[in-house]
């Protein structure tokens, strides 16, 4: 049999989910938060690039819910349940939340990362979904791909070269 | 606060000269620097989906180098100078007598030194519109990085974030000799900046 293999991508302030042969990828994260959400038995794999940590700064008309930690990852977690997953296989590995300008700009904007890495964390916890790795912080940009065969996030930056996890 | 989708023409042209005067300034400073002509388009004013943002430098994944620089006073937003490593390069060697054929690093002279060249051309890009509007801008201390452009960008970008998922963009492309791209400066005011400018150049606003 021959299998399609094709890379759904993510954009910015974006989610979208895919199963196996497939891999699903984003590019570019620095500050935002490329988090994943993943069913080993359904090679299922779901992927979210958040870019705010909480809807409640929002002030935009139609909420975008795939762009805030808060509304994004409860939406993901239902779109992987609606296609089969359960809640009790699901595991979660992230990467991004850099500080790109270290001594750029003042106050909120300037945590901004960090900030959305903590939002995910506790968004994590709220539905009972492990951590398996993570791969945050740092000064630098990231573009990640997660393959629904093995579950492996592959993480490239310029500086760091390739890391799975 | 108004529609920033909706800018009527007349706005965007209001907006595309505020560019003009700025980049035109720093074209002058640039060509002074290299002690040649400099040639700069017509800026673009455009409110772009983020995802197309990076796309004006080629693409989310494209290493360039920016010097950042958050603007403050009356009208703040984020101004970047963004050049391709060669073009960083060559501006080095020309600019600062640092010659180096590796692309794919800079070290840390280089970083002050490009830093002190965003500078000059921030200051002038900055201090052209603070006389034009009569609004006190003034930059940050620069930072610098050379990553992958939609890493860069989208920090730009957090302020309208809160609002949607486009942003006005002021871009325009300097150019020396032969179609060579030297470097590009976007500036993306804060969304509540746009009032305040236009304001100040007497542009009627709706919630006046």
């Amino acid at each position: 049999m021959i299998e399609d293999k094709s890379i759904i991508k993510v954009g910015m302030a974006d989610l979208n989910v895919t199963s196996n042969p497939n891999s699903i990828r984003t590019t570019g994260l620095g500050s935002c938060v490329g988090l994943t959400l993943y069913d080993p038995h359904l090679k299922l794999a779901g992927m979210a690039h958040v870019m705010l940590p909480s809807s409640d700064i929002a002030r935009e008309g139609q909420l975008n819910i795939a762009k805030y930690a808060d509304t994004a990852l409860p939406e993901l977690f239902e779109r992987m349940l609606k296609l089969g997953a359960e809640r009790r296989r699901l595991v979660a590995k992230m990467a991004g939340g850099a500080q790109m300008f270290a001594f750029a700009g003042s106050g909120d904007t300037m945590r901004i990362g960090p900030r959305n890495v903590e939002s995910c964390k506790e968004m994590l916890v709220d539905l009972g979904i492990p951590l398996l790795g993570e791969d945050t912080g740092g000064s630098y940009g990231r573009t990640i791909e997660l393959d629904c065969e093995t579950g492996v996030l592959n993480i490239r930056s310029v500086q760091k070269g390739v890391k799975e996890l | 606060m108004e529609n920033l989708g909706n800018l009527e023409d007349f706005k965007l042209d209001v907006l595309k000269e505020v560019g003009n005067i700025g980049s035109g300034n720093a074209a002058t400073a640039l060509s002074r620097l290299l002690n040649k002509p400099v040639d700069m388009g017509v800026p673009k004013v455009q409110m772009l989906p983020f995802e197309e943002i990076a796309e004006k430098v080629g693409g989310n994944e494209q290493l360039v180098v920016a010097i950042f620089f958050r603007v403050e006073g009356e009208a703040p937003g984020n101004l970047f100078f963004i050049l391709q490593p060669h073009a960083a390069k060559s501006l080095l060697s020309r600019l600062a007598n640092i010659p180096s054929d590796d692309e794919d690093s800079f070290n840390e002279m280089e970083h002050s030194a490009l830093s002190e060249i965003g500078n000059i051309l921030a200051g002038s890009y900055l201090s052209s519109l603070a006389d034009f509007t009569r609004l006190s801008m003034y930059p940050t201390v620069p930072a610098l990085a050379f990553d992958m452009a939609g890493a860069i960008l989208s920090y730009g970008l957090l302020q309208f974030g809160q609002m949607g998922d486009a942003a006005l963009l002021i871009d325009t492309t300097f150019l020396e000799g032969q179609n060579q791209i030297e470097g590009q400066f976007f500036l993306i005011p804060d969304p509540e900046s746009f009032g305040k400018i236009f304001r100040s150049l007497g542009v009627p606003m709706n919630d006046d």
